[in-house]
């Protein structure tokens, strides 16, 4: 195994960057202001590809935890891992910047909305999956409980999701769902730059993840190399 | 086959034997129980109104947190006297294990709602004597029980294990809470059976595939 | 009998076993010995189909481990310093639990006749919570022979024993291993080791470092040995 970056994730560093300068240009002075809900509705360029990649992040968990258990080797656990952090932090990022769209648009910050309960639930699976695998020494038990509850964890949200959205819809909702969101009009300038943020957040999913799974790897190159050290 | 059954039930038999004898688990679950009964009522300043809407979910509340204190045991009793070596060495399939273990829970989670229910329909002046509701305790318990009985086995392995259960299992039991919770509001209120349904449908669903994907990954959880 | 070919165990990246050898013939009593840490544990457990190998070949009564760990666990016997007996259930409820998970055909019979054999036929209804540690530990050894496995392990089995009972049981492992059985014993204790197997083995570092049949082997040397190697 090289210490040094390989030359495809040092591409993906200068892309994602480059990317981000763009999207940043696209998102607030190439897409038109919103008619009904005004400059808060930028939010959403960042606030749905990151919600959306969350998702995709603790699907990947999912596979590794299966893979995990089938074959044993540890490189899935450590894909599983690195997509939890990642995932985590794509989470948190659609959650406060939903928040912070919200506040304008819906004047709350928080509403028992199916999606924003789910989705808090589904980052306190997430924390929790992290605290187990803390709890843990041997490394081979971590992995398999790791992958167990990436299992468990994954297959309860849309079970999760569907009770409470049909608890929202039998029940009268504090705040009624705005439904400006549902029919924005994209004009092509919008969805050209949400086209573009998409992509751009998929090339930084794929970049984090493959720099967090080589700081999975080289702890553990790390470890082994003291584990010869000390029994040398 | 038959020695399948015969070693779940051995596990399930040997335990509630050995709480017959000790009464350790059920009577704590149940001072539990009955404490956190009290303490919403304070907590809450109810008056009847108030009661009949808050009912089945402080009844819900009262049972997952006596179950958690009785999950927290099932595993952690065995390991913490070596005895868990003795179930692993056996010539049973592992999952034998967690039925026999599953069993013994749910019996000692019913036993107490048995006792809580009565109790509750004195102090909280609301019926809860309904076949259907009984059916529903049913599915709740079990579907808590199923997953908590896979997550108790992981939760005693870990360092902080007493800590670690709750937290395991709470969120990925939300539709179970939010199922029991709705269908036991909707019997109580005599609402819409279509409506009830639904969330006896959700319950099913959930019961049906977290005890099949328990029964799935049993095996990695005590396997070494 | 134990075939270990070859075995090799890591607990993540740290080695434990480093490629170990060692059979026990049928009806071999052997011993191994070894300072804490040597792996001994992990190298019983293994053998018990507790706890996989990472590397390497074993197989008791020619069934391979872990491939065929039903089969191996049908014939294995084991006695641990954990008695893995329940303490809110009698003796006769313990027993009755073990033999039912191994499918014991006359069970009941069977109950007698163990009982009898490990000297504990009048306590029969107590509670083992009641129980002296020695007399739970026979009941232990009781429970491990319950299902007449070919094929025994101890671990330890005269941890937290007093002279008497120790002794006690000394004559029942003897009597155990006597009806024609392989038994693999960890221990400590070099004299007992000595007096009970007929090999006696040391593992140091994950390897067998030593093994010798205890015939015209004296205290004195063994003990020498055993020194050097647990250094």
């Amino acid at each position: 195994m090289s210490s040094s970056t390989p030359k495809p994730l040092q591409i993906l560093n200068i892309v994602s960057i480059l990317m981000f300068i763009i999207s940043l240009g696209l998102v607030f002075f190439y897409a038109p202001r919103e008619a009904v809900m005004g400059e808060a509705q930028r939010i959403f360029y960042y606030h749905v590809p990151s919600a959306w990649l969350s998702f995709v992040a603790f699907g990947v968990t999912l596979i590794a935890g299966i893979a995990y258990l089938r074959t044993s080797d540890h490189r899935w656990d450590r894909l599983g891992i690195a997509s939890v952090e990642v995932g985590i932090v794509f989470a948190v990022m659609a959650l406060l910047s939903g928040m912070l769209w919200a506040r304008p648009i819906w004047n709350t910050w928080w509403t028992w909305d199916p999606r924003l309960t789910t989705y808090t639930i589904l980052l306190l699976i997430y924390f929790a999956y992290l605290m187990l695998r803390q709890g843990i020494e041997d490394p081979d038990k971590r992995a398999r409980f790791g992958s167990v509850y990436g299992i468990v964890g994954f297959i309860s949200v849309p079970i999760t999701y569907f009770s409470i959205y049909l608890w929202r819809t039998i029940h009268p909702a504090v705040f009624g769902r705005n439904e400006s969101e549902t029919k924005m009009s994209m004009e092509p300038q919008m969805l050209q730059t949400f086209i573009f943020c998409n992509i751009f957040f998929m090339v930084v999913f794929v970049t984090l993840l493959w720099h967090r799974f080589r700081l999975e790897s080289n702890t553990a190159r790390v470890e082994e190399l003291r584990m010869k050290a000390s029994n040398a | 086959m038959k020695s399948y059954l015969q070693a779940i039930l051995a596990i399930a038999h040997k335990d509630l034997a050995a709480e017959i004898r000790s009464r350790e688990l059920v009577s704590a679950m149940l001072v539990f129980s009955l404490l956190v009964v009290l303490i919403f009522n304070f907590a809450l300043d109810l008056d009847k109104s108030a009661r009949e809407n808050v009912a089945a979910g402080v009844l819900w509340v009262t049972f997952t947190f006596a179950g958690t204190l009785g999950l927290n045991r099932t595993f952690a009793a065995e390991k913490d006297r070596g005895s868990l070596d003795g179930l692993l060495l056996a010539p049973v399939d592992r999952t034998a294990i967690y039925f026999g273990k599953l069993i013994s829970t749910l019996v000692f989670m019913l036993l107490v709602e048995a006792v809580v229910l009565p109790v509750f329909t004195v102090l909280y002046g609301i019926s809860l004597f309904n076949i259907l509701l009984f059916g529903v305790i049913l599915l709740g318990t079990f579907g808590y029980g199923g997953v908590g009985t896979l997550l108790a086995c992981m939760a005693a392995q870990t360092r902080t294990r007493d800590v670690m259960l709750p937290i395991l299992l709470f969120p990925v039991t939300v539709p179970v809470m939010l199922g029991a919770v709705r269908a036991s509001t909707g019997i109580l209120a005599n609402a819409e059976w279509g409506e009830i349904l639904t969330w006896i449908n959700i319950l099913v669903v959930y019961d049906v595939i977290f005890v099949a994907v328990a029964v799935m990954v049993f095996d990695y959880l005590i396997e070494e | 009998m134990i075939e270990i070919h070859n075995l090799t165990k890591n607990f993540g990246m740290k080695p434990v076993l480093r490629g170990v050898n060692l059979t026990v013939e049928r009806g071999e009593f052997v011993a191994l010995m070894g300072p804490n840490g040597a792996g001994k544990t992990t190298l019983l457990r293994i053998v018990a189909s507790l706890t996989r190998p990472t590397l390497g070949r074993v197989r008791v009564n020619s069934f391979d481990l872990p491939a065929h760990a039903d089969s191996v666990r049908r014939v294995l016997g084991v006695v641990s310093h954990h008695t893995l007996l329940y303490g809110d259930l009698t003796a006769e409820e313990n027993l009755r639990f073990y033999g039912q998970l191994y499918s014991v055909e006359n069970l009941s019979k069977r109950i007698d006749d163990v009982l009898n054999q490990v000297g504990l036929s009048k306590r029969r209804h107590d509670l083992v919570r009641s129980f002296s540690r020695g007399m739970a530990q026979r009941l232990s050894i009781g429970r491990a022979v319950l299902h007449s496995p070919d094929v025994m392990l101890f671990d330890e089995p005269h941890t937290g024993l007093d002279q008497e009972a120790s002794a006690m049981l000394d004559k029942l492992l003897k009597s155990v291993a006597a009806q024609g059985r392989s038994v693999l014993m960890i221990s400590h204790d070099l004299p007992r080791s000595l007096q009970l197997a007929d090999r006696v083995t040391i593992l140091s570092h994950g390897k067998i470092a030593y093994d010798s049949p205890t015939k015209n082997l004296s205290l004195a040397d063994f003990a020498k040995t055993y020194n050097e190697l647990a250094q």
